[in-house]
């Protein structure tokens, strides 16, 4: 059984302490600073503090971390080894001096282009939702110079659509149309005939799509776009199903954004910042973010010549260090390895589904990708999720796609072996048990967890935010925790 | 769950005709399955807003869900009492209305469903 570590930990500026601590007293007099608000801490405490911390906490590198769309895959330490040679660069420096950094900009944009099949990456994006906010601004900039943004008003995304989608549009000055899904969980060809004309500007979608389903009528979709005028956009999050087997290029996307920290096992979710590299095809190279990384022969360079760019979308070159473990991450496995990784990824995937899809409902089609969506039988997805807590086993994504009610979204990536999937099916069936016989065990989960069920409800509602605003409601006895 | 004097939408939302205007909230099948709302955005009062367009927002801790409007009209009153606490429409959505329009388009209200035809839509979808 997994236990997690349970400690009262006060937060730092709980610690602080007025007195003179043994560290303190070796640093002269005139070297301190009083006017900083710094809690009075030895850094032999801010460590342990920390340590004690991470022992509450959950990651990839403590157990199975499924959860959907997020591709969570183990960051190989070699990333880490690599990215920390460049620690010490200054991004003022002169390029004469930058050439290996440079290098391997340009390699990951050339890399990118191959997989992907686009004709040119910026490496700006400083994640998935900033992707795809650039490859947005891309769409108004290609219809504006066009001068049809006027009546292109209309960004059509599915219902099963991540989140970020019809929002990226939106803050782009876009109207969003949702477009539904058939029967078999795909989009709905004759809805979205009747929903592209002229005032369209761009579909944005993700193959395979959030239940795990791959849109077989991608080239027949892009042809609806393309003979009303309108963009096809590749929402990225989901490439690690198809890397090396198929490629957006080759499902006839405009524009595509990555996320190198989720395919490209830089870390995430808490770990590290992400990275959301845009790539282009034809006439939208020229619309491109500067700088673009460039290579004249003889040196590697920031080329800012770039025709009709929408300008700089992020302050200097984008999330280097991501860019980095991402380039050593390709480099590594190579052409035939990250086949093999997607492979792996769809295998394990549909292992896990039909060791529990006896268990579990399954809605839509059979076959599935990378993840694949189910429904408890007779819980909440919710209570499952806090019950898997349990077993040392971090929740899937659940309640997403917002089409299957109750949905727990699931993808193991390539990276767990098969007695990880086993003990991960064992454990999911266990639960579907236990909601039969025992249900309130779930409804009290998680029990071995540092932090037992927090109250959503309450935290949505009367949202506490800063430690500041915490002892000003308490003070006013506006909570009472 | 489903009142028999009022008007309901494919989308979940209910209409109560009070002469010329009209009441609009969320049926007790929309709140049920968003579980705790926790969260409400009403439209200004003066908008005026098409049958089908976007009338407001409402987020539980599960998801958000957009209010679409059942009929043309303008915005004449909204219920602040559940913008401030969401609550009130998982404690009866029936009482507790979002928003009240003027009626533009008297046939508009033919199109919207009976109690009975409601029913059968939640009955399919569950």
């Amino acid at each position: 059984m997994y236990r997690q570590a349970r400690y009262d930990e006060p937060l730092l500026n709980e610690m602080h302490s007025t007195e003179k601590k043994d560290i303190d007293a070796n640093v002269p007099t005139i070297l301190k600073r009083e006017n900083l608000e710094l809690p009075n801490i030895p850094e032999y405490e801010v460590v342990r503090h920390y340590t004690r911390l991470s022992q509450m906490n959950y990651a990839v590198d403590i157990n199975t971390y499924p959860l959907g769309s997020c591709t969570m895959k183990y960051n190989p330490k070699l990333n880490e080894e690599i990215a920390r040679m460049f620690l010490y660069l200054h991004p003022y420096q002169d390029e004469s001096t930058v050439q290996g950094a440079l290098q391997i900009m340009y390699e990951l944009q050339e890399m990118l282009k191959e997989i992907t099949d686009m004709d040119a990456f910026t490496l700006q994006p400083a994640a998935g939702a900033h992707g795809e906010f650039t490859g947005m601004l891309l769409v108004r900039a290609y219809h504006e110079f066009r001068e049809e943004l006027e009546k292109r008003r209309n960004v059509l995304v599915p219902d099963s659509a991540h989140g970020t989608n019809p929002a990226s549009a939106a803050m782009a000055g876009f109207n969003v149309i949702e477009i539904p899904s058939n029967k078999e969980g795909m989009v709905d060809i004759d809805a979205l005939e009747a929903a592209t004309d002229e005032s369209t500007a761009a579909f944005m979608i993700t193959n395979p799509n959030t239940l795990g389903i791959f849109e077989e009528d991608i080239l027949e979709i892009a042809h609806i776009m393309h003979k009303n005028g309108a963009l096809l956009y590749y929402d990225g999050a989901n490439l690690n199903a198809i890397m090396g087997i198929t490629s957006p290029g080759k499902m006839n996307f405009d524009i595509v954004h990555l996320n190198l920290h989720k395919t490209f096992s830089a870390p995430h979710g808490g770990g590290g910042p992400g990275s959301g590299p845009v790539g282009v095809r034809g006439d939208l190279v020229d619309f491109l973010p500067v700088p673009i990384v460039n290579y004249d022969g003889e040196k590697y360079f920031l080329d800012y010549n770039v025709k009709h760019s929408i300008g700089k979308v992020r302050s200097f070159y984008g999330n280097f260090g991501v860019l980095v473990k991402a380039w050593a991450y390709i480099k590594r496995l190579g052409g035939e390895g990250l086949k093999n990784a997607a492979i792996r990824a769809v295998v394990n995937s549909n292992y896990l589904k039909e060791r529990i899809k006896e268990h579990y409902e399954l809605p839509y089609k059979e076959l599935r990708k990378h993840e694949f969506v189910v429904k408890p039988k007779n819980a909440t997805a919710l209570d499952v999720a806090k019950r898997l807590l349990d077993f040392g086993v971090h929740a899937p994504t659940i309640y997403f796609p917002l089409i299957v009610h109750e949905a727990l979204m699931i993808e193991p990536t390539e990276t767990e072996s098969k007695e990880n999937l086993d003990r991960f099916a064992d454990i999911m069936i266990k639960i579907a048990k236990e909601a039969d016989e025992a249900p309130e065990i779930l409804h009290e989960a998680p029990h071995n967890t540092s932090i037992r069920r927090v109250d959503d409800v309450l935290a949505n509602r009367k949202p506490v935010l800063t430690w500041k605003m915490y002892m000003e409601m308490k003070e006013k006895g506006e909570i009472d925790y | 769950m489903i009142p028999e004097d009022l008007k309901y939408t494919k989308t979940h939302e209910w209409v109560k005709v009070e002469g010329n205007k009209a009441k609009v909230g969320i049926t007790y099948h929309a709140q049920e399955q968003l579980h705790d709302i926790v969260y409400v955005e009403l439209p200004n009062v003066g908008d005026e807003i098409a049958k089908g367009d976007n009338l407001g927002v409402v987020e539980s801790v599960k998801a958000a869900s957009d209010i679409y409007a059942p009929i043309s009209g303008k915005v004449v009153a909204v219920n602040e009492e559940v913008v401030n606490s969401p609550e009130l429409l998982n404690q009866d959505p029936y009482k507790n209305w979002l928003v009240e329009m003027e009626i533009a388009e008297p046939s508009e209200l033919d199109e919207l469903l009976s109690a009975e035809e409601y029913k059968k839509i939640v009955e399919e979808e569950s």
